[in-house]
């Protein structure tokens, strides 16, 4: 029996640290996509999968844009001190993930915009002359298409890896200290992506692509969760405690139902059935991925803030 | 090079809480905001209670992940004492180092951006004590430099017992309760 | 040589002040006070950069020196003077909070007079000139009607002297405070029935050189007596061996090397064993028993019985331990200090208790020893040469027929009663400084239906607290930072003279209480009582014919006198002013008054099946009630919490945080008050911090916040000695918050 007082009472922290709201989650889901959204974009651009119209490679990376653009709204919402944003722009920390992601995005952003080049589509061809011209130019060279594909996958890559390195730097939160958060991350990215581009696209042959991709990504998930619960229920006691926030504990319910039932078995069971043509692909399968991508980061963002070393 | 940290002794100390009003009209922290807090530890089974009252705020650690964590440099280790301390200025308040702190010393001020204790280096500039250090009626708390063994923090810690907090968590705290 | 005589305590003259002595330090930290500049403007003080001004603390009644800075024009911060001998240079949380005073958005701000029902609250904005109008026209009628002795004054502080010396100019001998029948009361007639002198406020115990130290419901640490607290600490690092004895696991108790978690009520019990075993083993003082003892043999037949074995039951102190924590006390005599307490209005029978405890202390030998209780010594600063006051045709009536025949100071709750009954005369106007009643004496209820019968009700405070929400006419004060006050020349270890001065202007036009005290006998045609045109020339006055001046202790704050013995072993020499000349063991004046001369035990009454005692003390961060609206000390605790025990929480299903209301035993119902489920508190009891539970609606902050216990003690047991309003004979019972009617 163990009575502790504390007459500490700053907002945000106390009971409980709470400093980052939907906000954050919303970020982290975002980026996650786009990162997803980049290696399957920058795989079909290797592929040559570019020079078919119908294939969503052809307008991935306008979309990326846009969800990137959202996801940094969210973080800038989320900043308390938002009038010195700029201060990320001045200097290099190279122990802070957050000083890395800033200067990755500032790469991501002209990777994903070289992207967009490849194809202009055709409502926006002749508006912007130098556009078009530079479009031409790529399109004389494959060599650097392939390139621009090649440098898609990789910052995908580092993308998808840097919005779960963020969390997992933090060793005060055990739940986050887990090296397999960066994988559970990109992975449920990637799954994203590949329902989202199995949600959005008209080409039969690149839906059931995508849908059996997912469906390996989903699996693939479904064993990071194993590791990720498996690291943490294997180490100190406040790395215990914290996985039982999920397992047991308060964000139970959100964990096993939204997060795992419904954002990736019932999904992947859907999917299964549908790849093997039990069923007829629906738009269900993809929305409930995401949806579940969401909530994983969500769970993972406020049961990490209640877990804690003392 | 000095290196400040803090001993406290935990017999003398009665959980008063001035050296949190002492902290708050000091440093003029806002009203439902402190820099130091008192954690009241009860062990056992009444009448055979036991009692530790700590007096507690950053630790100053020597590996501060609080720091490390900073996107801009904003916390950082200042040269003096080797003081941890907050830039206002360069902070962009993402709250990362609030998230990083296992002992939940920082919090962000109204004003934007995160706040935490200081040691009260202004005045250690001055040759003077921390406020919480000045003000303890009990005189349960000890400040100087843990690198001198002459100090008054590094005799207290050479002949008594004494542990940190949260150990564990591996960010070498410098502020040292003494049992 | 010096002498122990009370009366003949050591008055210090100018001649023998010490200028030099470590003075630097006050006078350097308030070289840039501007004591030249226009005292009642302090406006003109305003300026850029740091200003430190030496004053003295008003948030309770220790009166620590106090170095307050003003940064750009603003309070800043306030910090002990290292020249005072209370503070040491450290002020406790409430007095380093105490700026919050000063910034309370919900402080008094002008002159009200009452606009519908008593109690209602409701207001019109007046004048001074109108508020003091009002006020004399409703006094002379009364004293046509019924005499000046009508008109009766409560005080708590140094700020009531200036409106005391109104009143008595206007005629009345009618002056209480609750610190005497409320508090500290019983100890002190204990004391002075057995030493034939008090132990004085500050207390004249050496706590800092005590070997041994006892503290029986003493919550040192806790209660935050500043000097005491000090020493507690120092006493503590120097590996004092402690004795508590409480129901609750105090912080006190967390230091000690004996806790003794007695039955509530019973210590009398425990106090009798040690008594007994320290003669029965003779390990008391033998010799200084011989020397200054009277009628020992006397006392030793009496409680010859009082075995550890016979306490047992009734304290639940196991007999071993009360051997071996008398013998503890016997090793360390004579420094062995068992401590007098403050608050001592427990059972109502509070006085013997007291007594129990200073001749524990007598048969230890601490008195007048190192460790035990010291000789104080004060400055000699006389008073202002005023015209004799009128000579009242009537007696005080606070205690008709000497009914309570030791008290020798006023009985509040005698005052009250007078109130109510109109006898042995009628009572038609209040005046009240700095003390809530309504939550200051028990039975709230008597307190409002004395208040019924009144013609007028003025209240002087700095916030709208309870009583004033009673008032007729509330006049806000300034705040202790923002005026003179009396000087403070207290019996101390070292004799000093301390100055209040403003530190900054009050906001709101708020005015000092001499200012009050003087507008309002000029209003009443008492001009010549206050020949003196300002504080000022009054401080002045005063310092001048005590060889000092205002200029100096506007810049120092504090002067301080050469210290005189204190101890014996410092040269100091015991006597006694009772009436054997010796320490009274055997009281013939109690005997002769009917009571016993020893002090007896008796059993007091349980409280009903599940139910639990109310106990109640304090916060380091609170005063009474006066302090839950000052933003910085609320922010460090602003509800208090009904302590229960852990296991009984668990039976009853409740967790810390949950709350609850208390029924007490006349259906009294609380506020909801969270529960503290602790292992710090006996099953039998409950505890709470006093002063909180505000129902003025003024106290916009702390208004509904915590429960009050005062609301709930609607019975006290009154000490037949001197009156004084035991309060711990109350009993709650717990039930969910949604039960409340």
């Amino acid at each position: 029996m163990q009575e502790l007082t504390i007459t500490r009472h700053n907002a945000l922290i106390d009971p409980l640290l709470s400093i980052w709201s939907w906000q954050i989650p919303v970020y982290l889901f975002l980026g996650g996509l786009v990162a997803g959204i980049m290696i399957i974009s920058g795989y079909f651009v290797l592929q040559g999968q570019y020079k078919k119209n119908v294939f969503s490679c052809f307008y991935l990376p306008h979309i990326a844009l846009v969800l990137l653009s959202g996801g940094m709204g969210a973080l800038f919402l989320d900043l308390e001190h938002k009038l010195y944003f700029w201060r990320l722009f001045t200097t290099f920390q190279v122990t802070a993930p957050m000083s890395w992601g800033s200067w990755l995005l500032m790469i991501v952003y002209p990777a994903l915009w070289v992207n967009t080049l490849i194809r202009i589509p055709e409502r926006y061809q002749g508006k912007v002359p130098i556009f078009d011209r530079w479009s031409a130019a790529l399109n004389a060279r494959p060599v650097l298409i392939k390139n621009i594909g090649i440098a898609n996958m990789l910052l995908g890559t580092l993308l998808g890896m840097y919005t779960g390195v963020l969390l997992s730097s933090f060793g005060a939160r055990p739940l986050w200290n887990s090296a397999m958060l960066w994988m559970l991350f990109l992975v449920s990215g990637l799954s994203a992506a590949a329902a989202f581009v199995h949600l959005i696209t008209t080409d039969e042959y690149e839906r059931e692509l995508l849908a059996k991709a997912d469906n390996a990504f989903l699996t693939l998930e479904l064993f990071v969760f194993g590791g990720f619960i498996t690291g943490l229920l294997t180490n100190s006691r406040v790395h215990k405690d914290a996985v039982h926030l999920l397992l047991d504990g308060p964000f139970a319910p959100y964990f096993w139902v939204l997060v795992i039932g419904m954002g990736v078995l019932l999904p992947l069971a859907i999917q299964l059935l549908a790849v093997n043509h039990k069923i007829k692909h629906t738009a269900l399968a993809p929305l409930l991925v995401l949806a579940g991508g969401l909530a994983l980061r969500f769970v993972i963002v406020f049961a990490g803030q209640f877990s804690r070393w003392s | 090079m000095a290196r400040f940290g803090m001993a406290i002794d935990t017999v003398r100390c009665v959980g008063c809480m001035d050296c949190v009003v002492a902290c708050k009209t000091e440093n003029s922290v806002p009203e439902g905001f402190n820099r130091d807090w008192i954690t009241t530890e009860v062990t056992g089974t009444f009448p055979t209670t036991h009692l530790e009252i700590r007096s507690e705020r950053c630790n100053h650690c020597d590996d501060p992940p609080c720091v490390s964590c900073c996107p801009t440099g904003a916390s950082h280790v200042h040269d003096l004492g080797a003081v941890v301390l907050v830039d206002a200025d360069k902070c962009i308040g993402c709250k990362g180092c609030v998230a990083s702190c296992p002992y939940g010393a920082r919090f962000i001020h109204p004003d934007g951006y995160a706040d935490k204790c200081t040691f009260c280096i202004h005045r250690v500039e001055q040759g003077l004590l921390p406020a919480c250090v000045a003000v303890c009626p009990t005189h349960c708390m000890h400040f100087g430099d843990l690198d001198d063994p002459n100090s008054d923090v590094s005799t207290l810690l050479a002949s008594r017992r004494h542990h940190v907090l949260l150990p564990d968590a591996g960010t070498k705290p410098r502020i040292y309760y003494l049992t | 040589m010096s002498t122990y005589s009370r009366r003949k305590f050591l008055k210090i003259s100018a001649a023998t002040v010490t200028v030099a002595s470590g003075a630097a330090g006050a006078a350097g930290a308030a070289a840039s006070a501007k004591a030249a500049a226009a005292p009642d403007k302090p406006s003109k003080r305003a300026a850029q950069g740091v200003q430190r001004i030496p004053t003295y603390c008003d948030i309770c009644f220790w009166k620590c020196g106090a170095i307050a800075s003003v940064r750009d024009g603003v309070l800043w911060k306030i910090e002990g003077n290292p020249e005072d001998p209370l503070s040491r240079g450290r002020l406790c949380p409430r007095g380093t909070g105490g700026i919050g005073a000063h910034f309370d958005p919900d402080r008094l701000k002008r002159p009200l007079i009452r606009k519908q029902e008593r109690g209602q609250e409701v207001w019109a904005e007046v004048s001074w000139d109108e508020a003091f109008a009002y006020i004399a026209t409703k006094m002379h009628a009364i004293k046509e009607t019924y005499g000046p002795e009508s008109v009766a004054m409560f005080a708590h502080g140094i700020g009531g002297n200036f409106l005391k010396h109104t009143l008595k100019a206007f005629g009345t001998p009618n002056f209480a405070a609750p610190s005497f029948a409320q508090c500290r009361g019983p100890r002190d007639v204990g004391f002075r029935l057995t030493f034939g002198e008090d132990v004085g406020s500050p207390e004249r115990t050496d706590i800092k050189n005590a070997q041994c130290l006892v503290l029986i419901g003493s919550h040192l640490g806790e209660n935050m007596h500043n000097s005491q607290v000090q020493e507690f600490a120092e006493a503590v690092g120097n590996g004092a061996s402690i004795i508590v004895v409480d129901p609750r696991f105090s912080v006190a108790a967390s230091k000690a090397r004996h806790y003794l978690p007695i039955k509530p009520g019973t210590d009398l019990a425990l106090l009798l064993a040690w008594m007994h075993v320290l003669v029965e083993e003779g390990l008391y003082d033998k010799e200084y028993v011989a020397a200054h003892g009277f009628g020992f043999d006397q006392f030793a037949a009496r409680i010859a019985s009082c075995t550890p074995e016979w306490a047992y039951p009734e304290t639940g102190i196991d007999p071993a331990v009360i051997r071996e924590t008398a013998r503890e006390m016997a090793r360390h005599r004579p420094a062995t200090l068992v401590h007098p307490g403050r608050h001592a209005t427990w059972y109502g029978d509070d006085t013997q208790r007291s007594r129990a405890v200073a001749l524990l202390n007598a048969l230890l030998g601490s008195w007048g020893h190192k460790g035990g209780f010291y000789a104080p010594s004060s400055m000699d600063v006389p008073g202002y040469p005023y015209p004799a006051y009128p000579k009242p045709a009537k007696p005080k009536l606070d205690n008709p027929g000497m009914r309570y025949p030791f008290a020798h100071e006023a009985i509040s709750t005698g005052i009250r009663e007078a109130t109510i009954t109109g006898a042995p005369y009628p009572i038609k106007a209040w005046f009240t400084y700095a003390t809530n009643l309504i939550q200051a004496l028990p039975n709230e209820d008597e307190t409002i239906k004395a208040i019924k019968n009144l013609d007028l009700l003025v209240v002087v405070d700095v916030i709208p607290n309870e009583i004033a929400g009673w008032a007729d006419v509330v006049l806000p004060e300034a705040v202790y930072l923002e005026r003179f006050d009396d000087l403070n020349v207290e019996l101390f270890r070292e004799p000093f003279v301390a100055l209040r001065q403003p530190v900054v202007d009050a906001p709101h036009g708020q005015k000092p209480n001499w200012w009050m005290a003087k507008k309002l006998a000029e209003t009443l045609g008492l001009a010549q009582y206050y020949p003196w045109k300002d504080i000022e020339e009054y401080l002045d006055h005063r310092l001048t014919a005590a060889g000092m001046s205002l200029a100096d202790l506007k810049t120092r704050g504090i002067v301080r006198g050469a210290p005189q013995p204190t101890v014996v072993e410092e040269g100091a020499s015991l006597a006694f002013e009772t009436p054997s000349g010796k320490i009274e063991f055997y009281s013939l004046q109690l005997e002769k008054a009917g009571f016993d001369p020893v002090p007896v035990y008796t059993r007091h009454a349980e409280g009903p099946p599940a139910s639990f005692r109310l106990l109640f003390g304090r916060s380091p961060v609170h005063s009474f009630s006066r302090t839950q609206s000052n933003r910085i000390l609320s922010d460090m605790m602003d509800e208090n919490e009904v302590w229960l025990n852990a296991d009984m929480a668990r039976r009853m299903d409740l967790k810390s945080g949950d709350y609850v209301c208390l029924r007490n035993q006349d259906g009294v119902v609380s506020n909801r008050v969270r529960v503290k489920a602790t292992e710090r508190i006996r099953p039998d009891c409950v505890y709470m911090v006093h002063g909180f539970g505000h129902t003025a609606r003024g106290l916009k902050h702390a208004f509904g916040k915590g429960a009050s216990d005062s609301q709930l003690v609607t019975r006290y047991a009154t000490d037949p000695l001197m009156g004084g309003t035991g309060m711990n004979v109350n009993f709650v019972t717990i039930e969910p918050e949604a039960a409340r009617g």
